[in-house]
């Protein structure tokens, strides 16, 4: 269970978010729509404590994971990192081999031995739905993979650590139908094992990945209910004319 | 206006016209049964082609609406109570060319005027153009305000329906000579009592697709 509260988010004197509450249910995945700039991958980032990087931020209110505040100074971030994971817009896999890639989280944790690090690298392959495509290819460097194919190695990396929560900030936007449907194929499936918080700017991919979605705007969260509510019968008027395309 | 919302109003349009017909065909349906005027009758079975074909075409272009531009919220509400809407219109107009081969036949056009005012025919058809026009008009407004009242009608329409009935049984059991006749008549006012229900159903969609509350079968839970 994820819960923010009242959450403020400065970056210098620019207010990118504006008390944000929400309640996230474990095993569930949960869109983030909104238009450019108002705020969700900020917000995406308040999990894992990503903002925490960027220079000259404020954040204000509390986020608890199961129960506990993770900006709370007994939090190990590494840990909450392992706990959290994240996939990027962009495929970033490393410039290493494709087992590597998924076993770095491993070995730098230091978790487990050869045999414990090769089982769980197949395991997360197969998971991310790559395994069949990449499993005479070891070896081979990450960059050799497709696009898709590195998003999905991106994805078995987070895998690899077994996180309880996933992070998706637009996983799908550079890529083709094929590759976004195996990835939304994917969502679906992770879903009974993990929590998925997901960012995009594709409409229909929200209605079709999520149980719940956030709509925001100019760092508020405007309406956040079920999706399917969301999309037949939104309760606020700025969620409907953004969803519908009458803005601007 | 965008062109995805160009694009609706077109929707919006065309169901308007086909509405706008269909009335056309009841105002002629009333006029033809009460003047027993067979010609007239014979214009609304060649019209009620141009009904059909309306239909198909309305139906074509709203899964061809969600096919190119995914609706959601209340464009979607708005496709989807088109196209249910269109069915019930299409339906009121099979009503309309049933009453005109009622008139057609020349069969049942000798019986007893007194008989014909005592079913309230007219009244029935007066009502029922009532509900079908208000219809069209909150749809085209967009404003449910006067859904109830107008669902309300759907009450005399079956008052007179179960009257009439009763008085042509008992008519067709004193006079055996026009019992065709008398059935004939009992299957016209049930039409025109199933024409008061899918008058019903359309209010119930244009509230569906305004205020996204479901109407439907909540008499029965009340
Ligand atoms: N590192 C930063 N320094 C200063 N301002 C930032 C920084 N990152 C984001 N912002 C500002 O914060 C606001 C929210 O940005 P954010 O990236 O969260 O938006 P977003 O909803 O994810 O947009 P997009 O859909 O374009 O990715 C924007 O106005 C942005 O300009
Ligand atoms: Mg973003």
């Amino acid at each position: 269970m994820i819960e923010a509260k009242n959450i403020d988010f400065y970056y210098g004197n620019f207010q990118a978010l504006k008390n944000i509450s929400m309640k996230i249910e474990p095993k569930t995945v949960t869109a983030f729509i909104g238009p450019s700039g108002c705020g969700k991958s900020t917000f995406l980032r308040i999990f894992n404590r990503m903002n925490d990087l960027i220079k000259d931020t404020q954040m204000e209110g509390e986020c608890l994971i199961n129960g506990q505040n993770i900006y709370d100074k007994s939090i190990n971030i590494d840990n909450l990192r392992k706990d959290v994971g994240m996939v990027f817009q962009k495929p970033n896999p490393f410039p290493k081999s494709i087992f590597e890639n998924v076993a770095y989280g491993l070995r730098v944790n230091n978790m487990g031995d050869k045999s414990f690090i090769g089982q769980r690298v197949e395991e997360s392959l197969k998971d991310a739905a790559l395994w069949d495509e990449v499993k005479d290819k070891l070896n081979k460097s990450a960059y050799e993979l497709s696009g898709g194919q590195q998003q999905r190695l991106c994805i078995a990396r987070a895998l690899a650590v077994k996180p309880s929560i996933i992070l998706m900030d637009e996983p799908a936007s550079a890529l083709d139908p094929i590759s976004t449907s195996k990835i939304e194929e994917l969502i679906h499936n992770l879903k009974n094992q993990y929590t998925i918080v997901i960012v995009t700017h594709n409409m229909q991919q929200a209605a079709r990945v999520s149980d719940n979605t956030g709509f925001f705007m100019l760092g508020e969260l405007i309406e956040y209910s079920n999706t399917k509510k969301m999309f037949l019968n939104p309760e606020k008027e700025t969620t409907q004319n953004y969803i519908t395309g009458r803005f601007g | 206006m965008n062109h995805k919302e160009e694009e609706l109003k077109l929707l919006k349009d065309e169901i308007i016209q086909m509405w706008k017909l269909v009335i056309s065909q009841l105002e002629k349906a009333k006029i033809a049964f009460l003047t027993n005027d067979v010609e007239l009758a014979l214009e609304i079975a060649q019209t009620e082609k141009r009904v059909n074909s309306m239909e198909l075409k309305v139906e074509r272009n709203c899964e061809n609406y969600i096919a190119l531009y995914n609706p959601v919220a209340i464009d979607l509400r708005l496709v989807l109570s088109i196209m249910k809407i269109s069915i019930s219109l299409e339906r009121i107009g099979d009503y309309a060319e049933g009453i005109a081969h009622h008139i057609i036949d020349r069969d049942c056009n000798n019986i007893d005027n007194e008989l014909i005012e005592e079913l309230e025919i007219e009244k029935m058809f007066g009502v029922l153009l009532n509900m079908i026009t208000n219809a069209l008009v909150i749809f085209d407004l967009e404003e449910t305000k006067s859904s109830r009242k107008i669902l309300k009608k759907d009450k005399e329409v079956n008052r007179i329906y179960k009257m009439a009935f009763e008085r042509l049984e008992s008519y067709v059991l004193k006079n055996p000579k026009d019992a065709l006749c008398g059935l004939k008549l009992i299957l016209l006012i049930r039409k025109l009592e199933r024409f008061g229900d899918h008058s019903g159903n359309i209010v119930e969609e244009i509230v569906f697709f305004l205020d996204a509350k479901v109407l439907k079968h909540k008499g029965k839970l009340e």
